[in-house]
């Protein structure tokens, strides 16, 4: 099959990468791109650990073609993190044991931070909901869920004072 | 004095401390690396042809064409690598690639390495096999009684092993018995299904050197059988692990990819990797087997159990694997956990035709201990005890040994009994909510790793080296294997605890066979114990070291010296000061003589107690678990979020086998072979789970410490299957509970 250049948006920056056009995204990001923090967990799109943020919104990079998604902005876990500094999700889940092996860790802390972005104080079953696309064997989601929960916290304690004009 | 006891105790804060994972930042990240994520300069790809018959003879293979194929740099077959090997000395009977015959659907045939994923599938479907197919047997209890067409030659009646053990005069003790009950019941086939799907780079070196990185539990035992399997020395394989995405013992023996990448390199002069689908982790397998129990129990009047008999069945598949050990931990840990004075124990491992079971969290124990708690639970209801009195009645009195030879010292199960019964308002709960809710309770142990070796040498079963720099920096080399479980940052915090350091100044470099010492493995959850002991033994001589440097160059007498201050003393900029520590369970661990009496003994035993609080829909059957609270006895939490990590993980996957997850098989096919057909619980099927971390100071643990990663798992299915007979009264006693069969059960009760 003939490859094509094609450009991709991806943590801020832009890639240039010659692919076939039946490539999906999760093997361009892993095999190409060396962003291997997405995973590869099943091949039927039942375990959510390829999740990677199209326009902030989370999807299954193994059900994508990768020459489709030239014009959007791709977030992977990679591109999480700002600089040194660990997102308070990347930090809530250090502390709270939200990672066991960490394989679902990236696909979890993407699907949560486009929970938080929209609804920065989800119920129980808000994040229920919201986490329900991505599997993990190790933890029971206890953990997880207190490691969103962290991040909640987190976040609450970095947001500046509202300053309210009289 | 001691020189060791001149420098200052630590405060021993950082033991017990809720701190993060020492790999935490890697994973959050994405950074960490498994195996799947190498890659290297010229790697090919590798793939397996996979048998599509269960049992069938293998008249000829034929690969020629997809070695032609343009893109093919190997292609392999049994003949390629025919020496037999096994994880269990007693049990070698697989070859890389079948030589004779195909056992399974989806046993490995041949091999291709190709510069591409497309090119080697299709490389994969010019190979001519010619088989005949033979017939196939695939339920345990008709496979007993094959008297042709046997799996393995060498196993009459396709049985690979059988035990029969008797211990205490049982036929007294059922003379002595007010009350008897024969029960039998029947437990599905459960997988590990870990996230991470099996992967393997292997790469040969230009002198005939050997390098695989791979996702295993067991790097030591990997690199002994890639030297047996390949026929090179052992000098010459180095195995890294790398990250691991899960075990849970799928991947604590050598699985077929392991070998067949390192094969496919030498063949093809590249760097080849292999990484199963999600469907060939499925049929690749190692799982908790099919298992029957027949159990006949004794008790006086009082619920004071009198004997214990059971007849267990498990259906191991077309290999032994770890099937020895299942089927013996299925009779040997009967006991340890209550005080049964004479127990009779006939266990059968049976072959048949489906991928081979092996050794999954709660090894050989969880159905057995089903069964046992299970019916424990409905002797009480007839009896009129209550379910946690009974319990309490039948506790060993520890330390003491058990009548097939375990020695359990610390005992954690009354406390753990107590505090569940308390925390989930037990006395007024049980027996006293609406029809369709219900509670209940159970209870389960574990080994703290084996304390006889599989492999029978003599050596430690853990070492551990500790390098000091003049900064003070303490770099810990293990061969542990870290999966996910806190391996490494067990160690690093018992290094740091008895150095009185903080853990940031003490690295770890772990599992790799080339530059770190022999540890067997992470399995039977031994790691904590053993080489968490290792580690600090090291750290101990590592003290005494400094400290004897220390006065050797200091002019003044020394004394209450802080380990940076006798480092300072000690160790010049330019030099390393190097000190070991290993691990070997003392011989009154060791456990009996007779045969099969290897497998069981533990230097300690992990103890847990749990109630399960379940509402159960009478109208369609479903369970719903409400919530579980789960009290384990890790001896001393080395790290509590670890702990009760693991303790939630365990009890998470025991609901799996209890309400949701089956293996279902049509003949040798399965059915489900994909994490949403396999029903793998989701956020929205998960309860909450709350652990109580019960600490009762094992006297040989480091600090105390005991297993945590395993030994919750069992209680949590009988403590829900009770729930339910709480709940709407009935009894079931085949896994896993599906509506269906609480719904059937309600009409058969209706009935009466």
């Amino acid at each position: 099959m003939k490859k094509e250049l094609i450009r991709l948006h991806i943590n801020g920056q832009v890639r240039v990468v010659e692919v076939e056009p039946n490539r999906i995204l999760l093997d361009v990001l892993r095999q190409d791109l060396e962003l291997t923090g997405s995973k590869r967990g099943c091949d039927d799109s039942s375990c959510g650990a390829c999740t990677v943020l199209i326009d902030g919104e989370p999807q299954m990079s193994c059900l994508m073609l990768a020459v489709s998604y030239q014009d959007q902005e791709i977030t992977t876990i990679e591109g999480v993190a700002d600089g040194s500094a660990l997102d308070p999700l990347q930090r809530g889940f250090a502390v709270e044991g939200g990672a066991q092996c960490g394989y679902c860790t990236p696909g979890m802390i993407l699907t949560a931070k486009h929970l938080l972005a929209r609804n920065p104080n989800p119920t129980d079953q808000e994040l229920n909901e919201a986490l329900s696309g991505n599997l993990c064997r190790c933890t029971g989601y206890v953990q997880i869920l207190a490691s969103v929960r962290k991040a909640i916290e987190l976040m609450r304690d970095m947001r500046p004072l509202e300053v309210r004009p009289r | 004095m001691s020189p060791s006891s001149t420098i200052r105790p630590n405060s021993g804060s950082i033991i017990g401390a809720r701190i993060p994972m020492v790999d935490s930042v890697d994973k959050v990240t994405g950074a960490g690396k498994y195996a799947d994520d190498l890659a290297l300069p010229g790697m090919l790809v590798g793939k397996i042809l996979h048998s599509p018959h269960a049992h069938a003879r293998i008249r000829s293979i034929d690969s020629s064409a997809a070695e032609r194929l343009p893109g093919v740099f190997a292609a392999a077959t049994g003949r390629e690598a025919p020496v037999k090997y096994g994880i269990l000395p007693v049990g070698h009977d697989e070859t890389i690639f079948a030589l004779d015959k195909a056992r399974y659907i989806g046993d490995n045939v041949a091999g291709v390495a190709a510069e591409s994923e497309a090119i080697a599938d299709q490389a994969l479907r010019l190979i001519r096999v010619d088989y005949e197919i033979l017939p196939g047997y695939f339920d345990p209890e008709e496979s007993m009684l094959a008297e042709e067409n046997l799996i393995h030659e060498d196993r009459p009646h396709n049985i690979e092993k059988d035990y029969h053990h008797h211990f205490g005069d049982v036929e007294a003790g059922f003379a002595a018995a007010d009350y008897i009950r024969n029960d039998r019941f029947e437990c599905a086939e459960v997988t590990h299904a870990a996230l991470e799907p099996h992967s393997t780079l292997a790469r040969f070196d230009a002198d005939g050197a050997l390098t695989v990185w791979s996702s295993t539990q067991v790097p030591y035992y990997l690199m002994k059988t890639l030297a047996a399997t390949l026929q090179i020395p052992e000098s010459k394989v180095r195995v890294i692990k790398p990250l691991v995405g899960g075990g849970f013992g799928g991947k604590s023996e050598v699985i077929p990819l392991e070998l067949a990448a390192a094969v496919l390199a030498r063949k093809a002069g590249r760097p080849v990797k292999i990484t199963y689908s999600r469907e060939e982790v499925f049929y690749a397998h190692r799982g908790r087997p099919r298992q029957i129990v027949e159990l006949k129990t004794g008790v006086t009047r009082e619920g004071k159990l009198t004997a214990v008999e059971a007849r267990i069945v498990q259906d191991g598949g077309a290999f032994c694997g770890y099937g020895v050990v299942t089927i013996l931990y299925s009779g040997q840990l009967l006991n340890a956990m209550y005080d049964i004075p004479s127990v009779k124990f006939d266990g059968y491992r049976v072959l048949t035709n489906k991928p081979a079971c092996g050794a999954m969290r709660g090894h050989g124990t969880v159905n057995t201990r089903f069964a046992f708690e299970q019916q424990l639970n409905m002797i009480a209801a007839v009896l009129g005890i209550d379910p946690v009195e009974i319990r309490r009645r039948n506790l060993l009195q520890a330390p003491c040994t058990t009548v097939n030879g375990l020695r359990v010292l610390s005992y954690g199960l009354p406390e753990c009994i107590d505090k569940v019964a308390e925390q989930s308002k037990w006395k007024e709960k049980y027996g006293k909510q609406r029809f369709g809710k219900g509670i209940g309770i159970a209870g389960s142990h574990y080994v703290s790793g084996a304390a006889n070796p599989i492999i029978r040498a003599q050596i430690p079963h853990t070492t551990v080296n500790l390098s000091i720099d003049a900064s003070g920096t303490v770099t810990v080399f293990t061969g542990a294997s870290e999966i996910g479980q806190g391996s490494d940052t067990m160690q690093v915090q018992i290094v740091a605890g008895e150095l009185g350091i903080p853990v940031e100044r003490v690295k770890i470099v772990a599992a790799d066979t080339a530059r770190t010492p022999i540890d067997l493995g992470s399995y039977s959850s031994r790691v904590t114990f053993m080489a968490g002991n290792a580690a600090l033994d090291a750290a101990r001589n590592a003290r005494q070291l400094v400290l004897a440097a220390a006065a050797k160059k200091s002019a003044t007498p020394i004394d209450g010296l802080t380990f940076d201050e006798a480092v300072r003393l000690a160790i010049s900029p330019n030099e390393t000061l190097t000190a070991t520590g290993t691990y070997s369970p003392p011989a009154s661990a060791q456990g009996g003589k007779f045969k099969g009496a290897g497998v069981g003994p533990s230097p300690a035993y992990s103890y847990s107690a749990q109630v399960a609080e379940v509402t159960v829909d009478t109208e369609t059957g479903e369970v719903h678990v409400d919530r579980i609270t789960a009290a384990h006895d890790c001896g001393k939490a080395i790290n509590p979020v670890n702990v009760e990590g693991q303790v939630i993980g365990s009890v998470w996957m025991g609901l799996g086998q209890a309400v949701q997850e089956e293996m279902v098989w049509e003949g040798g096919r399965l059915m489900n072979p994909g994490l949403l057909e396999y029903r793998s619980a989701s956020t929205l099927e998960s309860p909450p789970i709350d652990p109580i971390i019960v600490e009762s100071m094992d006297p040989e643990g480091p600090f105390g410490a005991k297993e945590a990663g395993e030994g919750s798992l069992a209680a949590t299915i009988p403590a829900v299957a009770h729930a339910i007979y709480d709940a709407v009264g009935v009894w079931i006693n085949t896994l896993p509970i599906t509506p269906e069969k609480v719904l059937k059960a309600l009409e058969e009760k209706k009935k009466t």
